[in-house]
């Protein structure tokens, strides 16, 4: 059963329409996990499926050891944002309910490369001397 | 996730990751995940609920800044 009703799909292609470059989601599963891996990987085929410019690779940490550990994974299911670079932007376990719709603009915003920020945000942004981690946790709902 | 995502695209320092805390309960256990959204950066530096662009940023350059964390 799809993850996206046709309604949603609907919606998605119209944001998809701001896309500039192409996008891989690389998605990090494991027959292993739980149910939610598979989930995962289905999830991000039904969103690939709606832009030409999005590709998905689907790894088994388990296997592709280096590829895991260069994109810094350590669990699954885990999905990588990629843009015309690495930007860092990493979802662990679904990203479905609420985080849906982060996981549409980290799809923009990586296609784009253009953040929505200011341009203070962006000048300090910079000026940074060291490598920050932000975790965001969240629940489905 | 919105900031933080928007944040690791703007520098090439910045990762963002978002964790869907009841599929890692160990994780959320560990960062002490009692409410979300909570951000935990660098592991110095951890607030909760939605906070306005300059205010995150200054959590992030505190973090950056190895300042001791707050709540």
């Amino acid at each position: 059963m799809p993850f996206l009703s046709a309604a949603d799909e609907q919606a998605v292609r119209l944001e998809f329409a701001k896309l500039k470059g192409p996008v891989k989601l690389t998605v990090f599963a494991s027959e292993l996990g739980g149910e939610t891996n598979q989930q995962t990987v289905a999830l991000a085929r039904e969103v690939a499926a709606l832009s030409d410019q999005i590709s998905v690779q689907v790894l088994n940490p388990l296997i592709e050891r280096e590829q895991a550990q260069a994109y810094g994974v350590e669990a699954t299911p885990a999905i990588a944002v990629e843009g015309a670079a690495d930007y860092g932007i990493r979802f662990l376990g679904i990203p479905a309910g609420y985080e849906f719709a982060n996981l549409i603009d980290s799809i923009i915003v990586a296609s784009t490369g253009e953040p929505a920020l200011s341009v203070a945000t962006k000048d300090a942004l910079d000026g940074l001397g060291e490598d920050v981690t932000i975790k965001v946790f969240t629940t489905p709902t | 996730m919105r900031l933080a995502q928007h944040m690791a695209v703007a520098s090439s320092r910045v990762r963002a990751e978002c964790i869907e805390a009841t599929e890692f309960p160990e994780m959320a256990q560990r960062y002490r995940v009692m409410a979300v959204p909570k951000i935990v950066i660098n592991d110095r530096v951890e607030f909760e609920g939605a906070l306005p662009e300059s205010q995150f940023l200054a959590a992030v350059l505190q973090a950056a800044g190895g300042e001791a964390a707050k709540g």
